[in-house]
């Protein structure tokens, strides 16, 4: 099998997941996309450990080392997306603007670390 | 015939791409799908549909490596991205109260700026990958390389400390998952940290 096959396969995922990382708001979705890069990466190592024929077979340790790695990865990405959730009350990468410049806090803004008395009802904002 | 010997054949006399094996066009069509699958998605505006695609999406690509004689690895993709990220990703959408239809804002206002950033790299990177790789041919004849027996000898003759290592990075994103996504009640009193803390005097 030609090498360009894999190759670009996984050039074309990484830039699907690239376009995903910078284009979704949702932070789930961002996740989503973050695995599509993984995923490249993966389908890399795997096609060039097939091509060079290594007898350590460093390709396909390292994409396992990968797939684990991203399974943490998730676990925590997930919890903190789920803690960020509770608190704020939205999972949307944009709204989540306090350690932006020229973005000074609002006290509009629901749950701001800042703002203690919160006009949302939501009982765990002020968590 | 040794690799090199494969190597230098295939440079000068290599299979070209007008007579393509079986595998290559079975990886062709498999590609061509996993893309197309991963093009809807990041572009859908239906977030469990997203999930839903990127279970297409992986699936493909544990084909992919089923077709690079990589078996071990394929069943790995299958029951760890398919098995257990996927509904992870689907649990926490729940959690996250995500809407069930079209959700509007599923895109950030930099999605052209986004779009622009990904059609450069695509380009920049496919003409670099086909042009170093233009006359490189895998050899996936022979012994199949990714064998369960190959992957556990391998994985435990020389990779037993990486795997050693890994599995206490495993242990403790598993203890940080939980210590994050614990929910901090007023209740429990026993381990009144800082934050726990100024959470009651918040209430």
């Amino acid at each position: 099998m030609h090498l360009a096959y894999p190759a670009v396969l996984a050039a074309l995922l990484f830039c699907t997941g690239l376009y995903g990382v910078l284009a979704r708001r949702n932070a789930i979705l961002v996740l989503m996309s973050v695995e599509l890069m993984l995923n490249a990466v993966n389908l890399n190592l795997v096609a060039f450990d097939v091509w060079l024929r290594d007898t350590l077979h460093a390709g396909q340790a390292l994409t396992l080392f990968t797939i684990a790695i991203a399974a943490a990865e998730i676990g925590i990405g997930l919890a903190i997306v789920l803690m960020v959730y509770r608190n704020r009350g939205t999972s949307d990468v944009d709204r989540l603007r306090d350690t932006a410049e020229g973005h000074e806090p609002d006290p509009n803004a629901t749950g701001d670390s800042t703002a203690d008395t919160t006009s949302t009802a939501r009982p765990e904002v002020a968590a | 015939m040794t690799p090199a010997a494969t190597l230098a054949a295939a440079a000068t006399t290599g299979p070209g791409f007008l007579s393509p094996t079986g595998v290559e066009i079975a990886f062709l069509l498999v590609g061509l799908a996993t893309l197309g699958a991963a093009l809807v998605t990041v572009t859908t505006r239906q977030l469990v549909h997203a999930a839903l695609w990127l279970v297409v999406t992986l699936g493909g690509i544990a084909v992919e490596y089923l077709l690079l004689t990589a078996e071990f690895i394929a069943w790995v993709q299958v029951l760890i991205y398919l098995g257990s990220v996927i509904v992870l990703l689907l649990f926490g959408l729940m959690l996250t109260k995500a809407p069930i239809g079209r959700s509007p804002d599923a895109d950030s206002g930099n999605r052209p700026i986004a779009l622009g950033v990904a059609v450069v790299a695509a380009v920049a990177l496919v003409w670099v990958v086909v042009d170093a790789f233009r006359t490189t041919w895998i050899d996936l004849d022979g012994p199949v390389q990714g064998s369960t027996k190959v992957s556990g000898e391998i994985l435990f003759q020389h990779w037993v400390l990486p795997f050693e290592a890994l599995s206490v990075l495993l242990l403790a994103a598993l203890i940080g998952a939980i210590v994050l996504s614990r929910r901090n009640d007023p209740a429990d009193a026993g381990d009144a940290g800082d934050a726990d803390a100024r959470d009651k005097g918040k209430r």
